[in-house]
């Protein structure tokens, strides 16, 4: 019996293997979906420029529940797949766990650090996009306060809050920054009602630009903001198109890129932290024909002289994750 | 007696004033929030609670709710009518009703199980079928104009703005809701009228008690589970057409977030009573309106965290189903397929 189960389980790896025998890279997107139109959608198309510039192809898996997460790296792992790239930052602990199983394969994940020979950790720094648009925010509200809604509670999206809150600051030092989240549980991210209720009690509380930093429950925050004529900031894609004339601006994270890169490395892909940061084009404020009426010669400025700013090292923006805090808020 | 009967609408309407009296324009908005939020809480829970006295257990609300919003945001966009919509949303949360009346009524099978499957089922399939409809990631594409369900300004809204007290409440928070608002309100008295007044609710009440005694006197009781399980999908799906087309503008994944779940503790805190269905929901939407708009409430003695109070709702249905504050008794019949002794 424990025989065939050997033999068995031994052809099905042999099959596995034989559709691989080329080292393909593969790319595994998080919960929320490859078409979110905001951060596995970006992955998404990292992978599909690399295909059109190279017209080599990759193997990708959507995660459907937690559950998942190991088992599909491990299969991708034994299947010969290489690198394997993961969006998100919850496949942290099981990529921990496993990445010294594989000594062969290498692996980059996007959004976590995980330290092993064989894993590139890909970061962007979230807060100095942020601060940009905080710093737009602050040149566009007339009534001084501003809102943040984020999806679940988590360090990273304070991450965006604190950035947020500083650059806000920096043109209005006695303004007011409204914080809230939509909840505690991954089902906030794909909550528009909540998103949309939320931003009606900012506005009650005199909001007039809202940063959302939600996925999917951010479509809601978008929608009600240009329902009551005031401005928002969309996150990860360029989501000015949602509302064309409504959004300020989208602080985009450059995730396709950082995938593009990783498939163009191939099998050698260097190990450690790689960081995204503004000056490497990893984040940015997206100002396309959309907003670019919303945006004055004069915010246009400020822009590039807070980015000439963080460039030099004149302003050093605070990145919530080192220490947990938030001197801005 | 009466007393605890409206102790519920005690509470829910003490937080009200005392939120009134404390900061009067922020208790505006937080009411009128809680209004809206409860809406799709009130019509699955009077859902639940026709398909329960009726002696079919549903935990397929959210589910349903999830298919409707579906549906109806698809319809809506393709056709441009709000209307349109909501009659999809009715008929796509009523299929999945059937499913669960042919699985637990005619075929016997277990009820929550095949609740189970059918929040299962609509998780999955609004996915799918989106992304192949629309190319967005099971998104529907955003509604504008007539395929969302538009705020109506009552009669005299603004004459009496101006009146002390009524101004603000008439012209505040009973008007400028959409339709669904007042439909689910006005489902209140409705079913306590139907359950309670009229010869069908006595016979559905019935069936869920015990329905051999209905079989008795010669009525069908299959025929009756059927009826209560539709008007079920009816309501849940108004209430998935209001929130994918009056409360946001299109269909977003999950996205009812676990609202089916909060009805049903709503319908063990009522105790499978409409009235205080009613105030029960009142209460729930009442504590995610304060979370939202005090995300650190400070009572003085004590800061209270909206992690708690978006949590109140179910501890407060444990509570319940402790027997601490009366006992809740489910129909004695839920949950059992009904085999006619041969």
């Amino acid at each position: 019996m424990s025989l065939m189960k050997s033999l068995l389980a031994g052809s099905a790896l042999t099959v596995l293997t034989a559709g691989l025998a080329l080292a393909e890279p593969a790319l595994i997107y998080d919960l929320g979906g490859k078409f979110d139109k905001s951060f596995n959608e970006a992955a998404y198309m990292g992978a599909q420029r690399w295909v059109e510039e190279t017209g080599g192809s990759y193997r990708e898996l959507e995660m459907q529940s937690e559950a998942q997460r190991e088992q599909a790296l491990r299969r991708l792992a034994e299947a010969g797949a290489n690198p394997i790239v993961m969006v998100g930052f919850a496949f942290g602990d099981v990529l921990t766990k496993i990445a010294g199983d594989y000594p062969e394969t290498n692996f980059a994940i996007i959004d976590m650090v995980v330290e092993a020979p064989n894993v590139q950790s890909v970061v962007f720094t979230e807060e100095e996009g942020s601060y940009l648009a905080g710093v737009m925010a602050g040149m566009a509200s007339e009534s001084g306060t501003v809102g943040f809604i984020g999806g679940m509670d988590i360090p990273l999206i304070h991450k965006f809050h604190c950035g947020f809150a500083q650059g806000f600051k920096s043109v209005q030092a006695e303004g007011n920054v409204l914080m809230n989240f939509t909840g505690t549980t991954p089902a906030a991210w794909n909550d528009p009602v909540r998103g949309g209720e939320l931003t009606r009690a900012q506005v009650s509380q005199g909001a007039d630009v809202i940063y959302a930093a939600a996925g999917g429950t951010g479509i809601g925050v978008l929608q009600t903001a240009a329902d009551q004529g005031i401005l928002s900031i969309g996150v990860d894609s360029n989501q000015n198109a949602l509302h064309p004339g409504q959004v300020l601006t989208s602080m985009v994270k450059r995730v396709d890129n950082a995938v593009f890169d990783a498939f163009t490395a191939g099998a050698e892909i260097e190990p450690g932290v790689k960081v995204m940061d503004l000056a490497a084009g990893g984040v940015d404020v997206a100002i396309d024909e959309n907003n670019d009426e919303l945006v004055t010669d004069e915010m246009q400025a400020a822009i590039d002289e807070a980015k000439a700013a963080i460039a030099s090292g004149e302003v050093e923006v605070h990145d919530y994750m080192t220490d947990n805090t938030c001197p801005a808020a | 007696m009466i007393l605890k009967d409206s102790l519920i609408a005690v509470i829910v309407l003490a937080i009200c004033v005392i939120w009134a009296l404390a900061d009067g324009a922020a208790a505006q908005q937080g009411i009128g929030s809680a209004l809206r939020l409860m809406t799709p809480l009130l019509l699955a829970c009077l859902a639940g609670l026709y398909s329960e006295r009726a002696g079919v257990f549903d935990i397929g609300l959210e589910g349903k709710m999830l298919m409707a919003a579906f549906t109806a945001a698809s319809v809506a966009y393709l056709t441009g009518s709000a209307w349109l919509g909501l009659a999809a949303g009715i008929a796509g949360s009523l299929s999945l009703s059937l499913i669960h009346g042919l699985a637990s009524i005619t075929f016997m099978g277990n009820q929550l199980i095949s609740g189970v499957a059918i929040n299962f089922l609509a998780s999955g399939l609004t996915v799918l079928v989106g992304q192949n409809a629309f190319g967005l990631g099971g998104r529907t594409p955003a509604l504008t104009g007539t395929g969302r369900f538009q705020p109506i300004t009552l009669p005299f809204a603004e004459t009496l703005r101006g009146v002390p007290v009524l101004g603000p409440i008439y012209s505040g928070l009973i008007s400028g809701q959409t339709v669904l608002v007042y439909v689910a309100f006005a489902m209140v008295p409705l079913t306590w009228w139907v359950l309670f007044r009229t010869r069908f609710g006595l016979r559905l009440r019935a069936v869920g008690e015990n329905p051999a005694s209905v079989d008795t006197a010669g009525v069908s009781v299959t025929r009756l589970r059927y009826t209560a399980v539709a008007i079920c999908g009816v309501l849940t799906g108004i209430a998935g057409a209001y929130l994918a087309t009056g409360l946001s503008a299109g269909f977003v994944k999950e996205m009812t977030a676990g609202r089916g779940f909060i009805a049903l503790a709503a319908l063990i805190f009522a105790k499978w009573r409409p009235w205080q269905a009613l105030f029960a929901t009142f209460l729930f939407g009442l504590l995610e309106a304060i979370a939202n708009l005090y995300p650190n409430l400070d009572l003085g003695i004590i800061t209270v965290p909206s992690m708690f109070m978006n949590a109140l709702p179910y501890i407060l249905t444990v509570v319940i189903l402790a027997g601490f504050v009366g006992r809740a008794i489910p129909p004695r019949a839920g949950g059992e397929p009904y085999v006619k002794e041969r």
